[in-house]
């Protein structure tokens, strides 16, 4: 009993500054689960070199890694390689990081793994790059035009703003309305950014589907060798009085 | 008592024999293996508690050895790459992308960090609940702090060797609390780092002492802490000595040979650890971002230091104790301060065989008193740990300077209230199912 | 001894079930760290098939592209260079090239897929120096008077002929290695992979 009324006086420490402390926390939305489709990734893939790969590289990841999403070297090499002439070289940007500086004032962020480091504790990477990529705003004080409601004064103009249109942020009610329509519906804009979250996802960690298959043979296994282990111990314990 | 005048192997004519006649002849391996092993007699009251010494072995041997591996394609390099991503970065991603298996290896590595801090606090917490530091076994009380300090310089340097924004800045901060030292702080400071700020040279020597130096001693400590051990024996939950009750033979009548008892104990909990260490490597190696830190997915940017900069978990509870000291105290500056009550915390641990004035050893047979301490102590731990997560507010300093107090007094009150309290009579033989 | 021989047949058998499942988790406990020193992705890329324009390459003339870090020749033979390749049986190591160091579409008289152009990599065969070009024959290039062409190692004299192959001797023990190559259009050659049955 006392054991108890400890853990719980333990327990209760623990856990309350969790409520006291909890600060005022961004809103995320949730991003799709598109890692077990292939089709979506692949599209994914397409907006990413088509939109993202002129200013931002994934230099860790190499193109023939593409077809681990189902593509033949060949369609990566005709559709998807603008930057690179060999199937195994990483997905750079043609333009070097100190002329972008130039341009930019600041150098665009390699994206390799940008949904590993967008995780927080208001949500997982993906949902912060579903929600970034949907809540870009007209704001004319801004030098591109635009700023976004997550990312306050951001430097990134949007990019796939003929796709969405054009949103206007309503700071009174914290909303965000599309005031010109872009050539995507709402929804079929969205599907579209789940898609390229999802490329990002598995960009992040390529290894990641492989290793969740290794885990349960490598669990399936432990259990056996526990079974054995457990059984030698009582064999031998049986004998301690 | 480790008997090491064993006789020597004799061989019964065969060539297997003759040749394990002629090795022993020259090197002490029967009495080795019978000393620590086949005749080293532990108590067979053993409970859960007692599993982490041999998990804090098996946790080693694999940091070891994924080390090995990881080193060999790991390169300390902070000049940046043609995509403009540091060398030392890159190279972490390369482990994990290009190299075959190489993304097991170093989730097993800092899964690893984490676990091994996991199971030595517990190791300790079983130490200081059974009273394990208590005569005749301070010496080995000793070693096992000194594993502690070198453990904490270990995981701070292997930190900084993947080079985000996590290792960068904990390793500015940390870096910094030299130059709180009077006097001769900023040139140390300096002197450390090999720089000016947190730059290559610094990177280059936290991977030498992280690979080669640190690891030396921890193992050297590691086999002073296991012999000192063998010389007294081992300690059990009752906290009595089994060797005042000993059969015709000279066998304590409650101790049981290691091997094969405890060996195969062992081994079932070493297949149980690894199932849980498992599914963190294979299901959630990032711990939830507290094994590894979602901002050290960004590389390491001198000019841009992230929103919130907290250690890793194990460091926070003694991080907390840094950020409670806010006064200024003769004529020195608080940063000093917090830096010596930071130290202080960690010290104060090796010091327990001595504060400790109980007649009794175990929490089985101490008396309110210590237990109420005890608790206070442990809530303020946790409590610790998760301020020094957390971003800084006058409510969180408040609360971990009361921690800190409280830390405190668990050690240093320790003289007086183990002498107040009530105790229970210890039994004459170890308490058995 | 005495725990010996109270091992009865079913903590036997529970030793031994435990050591084999053991074992076998040790074994594969292996596989990722020895598989860790294999060649990298990176290593694979940088080791990635070469293609090779040749057709700016003139009758008499030699280029060298990087395969895998070694120096692979690509030799446009004249007639007169061919030629000099039957004069040769008797002086050299395996005029017939029985040694397989070409794969099997390329042993034949020119050691090539097409008799003009030579794929060869360029390393001597002794102890891994890149032999020199001496094309003319005769004494011009500071060779014997009976030489036709060909190359000398500078290292220790070792010389080999247009198809690479190594003259009795010298210390190389066997003619040069032809790569693996083929042909993607009439002057563009691909090295380091042949297309099985193309």
């Amino acid at each position: 009993m006392k054991a108890n009324s400890l853990k719980t006086l333990v327990l209760a420490f623990c856990f309350a500054p969790l409520a006291a402390f909890a600060n005022t926390s961004v809103h995320l939305d949730r991003a799709p689960d598109v890692q077990g489709d292939p089709a979506a990734l692949q599209n994914g893939a397409k907006i990413f070199v088509n939109y993202c790969l002129t200013c931002h590289g994934a230099s860790q990841l190499r193109y023939n890694r593409l077809t681990e999403l189902g593509l033949t070297e060949e369609q990566v090499k005709d559709n998807l390689m603008f930057t690179a002439d060999k199937i195994g070289e990483q997905m750079k940007i043609a333009a070097r990081p100190e002329e972008q500086k130039k341009w930019f004032g600041a150098t665009p962020p390699d994206l390799s793994l940008i949904a590993r480091s967008r995780a927080s504790g208001d949500g997982s990477g993906a949902d912060w790059l579903y929600t970034y990529l949907r809540s870009f705003y007209r704001d004319e004080n801004r030098p591109t035009g635009w700023n976004n409601v997550i990312f306050e004064n951001v430097g990134m103009p949007h990019v796939l703003w003929q796709l969405q249109g054009e949103q206007h942020f309503d700071h009174e009610n914290h909303k965000l309305e599309l005031v010109v329509p872009g050539q995507l519906s709402p929804e079929e804009y969205d599907k579209q950014i789940g898609d390229l979250v999802g490329f990002l996802v598995w960009a992040a960690e390529p290894e990641a589907g492989l290793r969740k298959k290794i885990g349960v043979g490598v669990l399936l296994f432990l259990g056996v060798l526990f079974a054995a282990a457990y059984l030698l111990k009582k064999e031998y314990w049986k004998d301690v009085h | 008592m480790a008997n090491t005048n064993y006789e020597k192997y004799k061989s019964d004519g065969s060539v297997q024999g003759n040749v394990l006649e002629w090795f022993d002849a020259r090197f002490p391996a029967t009495s080795m293996w019978r000393a620590h092993l086949s005749e080293y007699y532990a108590p067979k009251n053993f409970n859960f508690l007692y599993f982490f010494g041999s998990l804090a072995i098996l946790v080693l041997v694999i940091q070891v050895v994924t080390g090995i591996f990881l080193v060999m394609h790991y390169k300390p390099d902070a000049s940046l790459n043609a995509s403009g991503i540091p060398v030392a970065f890159a190279s972490v991603e390369y482990i994990m992308r290009d190299v075959p298996w190489g993304w097991l290896i170093r989730y097993m590595h800092s899964t690893g960090a984490s676990a091994f801090f996991i199971v030595v606090y517990m190791h300790m917490y079983r130490g200081l609940i059974y009273g394990s530091y208590r005569q005749p076994r301070e010496l080995i009380w000793i070693f096992g702090s000194l594993i502690f300090l070198c453990l904490m310089a270990e995981a701070f340097m292997g930190y900084l060797l993947p080079w985000g924004q996590m290792s960068y800045w904990g390793a500015q901060v940390i870096v910094n609390l030299f130059s709180a030292i009077p006097l001769v702080g900023e040139p140390l400071s300096i002197w450390v780092r090999g720089d000016f700020v947190i730059g290559d040279a610094t990177l280059n020597r936290f991977f030498s002492f992280h690979v080669i130096a640190v690891p030396l001693v921890l193992i050297g400590l590691v086999a002073a802490h296991i012999l000192a051990l063998h010389e007294v024996g081992s300690n059990n939950p009752d906290g009595i000595e089994i060797k005042k009750k000993k059969d015709a033979n000279g066998i304590p009548l409650d101790g049981i040979p290691f091997h094969p008892y405890y060996t195969v104990k062992d081994i079932a909990v070493v297949v149980g650890f690894l199932i849980v260490f498992s599914i963190i490597v294979f299901f959630a190696p990032e711990g939830g971002g507290y094994f590894l830190e979602y901002n050290n997915f960004i590389p390491a940017d001198p000019l841009k230091t992230p929103p919130h900069i907290a250690p890793v978990w194990y460091f926070t509870p003694y991080y907390s104790m840094l950020r409670a000291m806010v006064w200024p105290l003769l004529g020195l500056d608080a940063k000093f301060w917090g830096v010596v009550l930071m130290g202080a915390g960690v010290l104060v641990i090796a010091f327990l065989p001595w504060l400790d004035k109980s007649p009794v050893k175990s929490i089985r047979y101490r008396g309110p008193i210590y237990k109420g301490f005890l608790a206070a102590f442990l809530v303020s731990f946790f409590m610790l740990g998760y301020l020094g997560a957390q971003p800084p507010s006058p409510a969180s300093e408040v609360l971990s300077q009361i921690g800190t107090l409280v830390y405190f007094a668990f050690f240093l009150a320790m003289p007086w209230y183990t002498k107040i309290d009530k105790y229970k009579p210890e039994p004459e033989r170890v308490t058995f199912k | 001894m005495s725990n010996e021989c109270k091992v009865d047949d079913g903590r036997r058998r529970l030793i031994f079930a435990t050591a084999a499942v053991g074992g076998v988790g040790a074994i594969g406990a292996l596989v990722p760290f020895l598989s860790s020193m294999l060649p990298s992705e990176r290593a694979k890329a940088a080791g990635a098939p070469v293609e090779v324009d040749v057709s700016k390459l003139e009758p008499g003339q030699m280029m060298t592209v990087e395969w895998r870090g070694k120096p692979v020749w690509i030799i446009n033979r004249t007639e007169e260079m061919l030629a000099s390749l039957g004069k040769l049986t008797d002086l050299l190591v395996d005029p017939k090239c029985d040694v397989p160091q070409q794969p099997e579409y390329c042993h034949n008289e020119t050691r090539s897929i097409k008799p003009n152009y030579m794929v060869v990599v360029g390393i001597c065969t002794h102890l891994g120096c890149s032999p020199g070009q001496k094309f003319k024959s005769g004494t011009v290039e500071g060779m014997p008077p009976e030489w036709l062409g060909g190359f000398l190692c500078p290292c220790h004299g070792s010389t080999f002929d247009f198809a690479g192959r190594v003259f009795k001797n010298k210390p190389a023990p066997i003619n040069l290695p032809v790569p693996p190559h083929t042909y993607l259009a009439d002057t563009r050659i691909l090295i380091g992979e042949d297309k099985k049955g193309a």
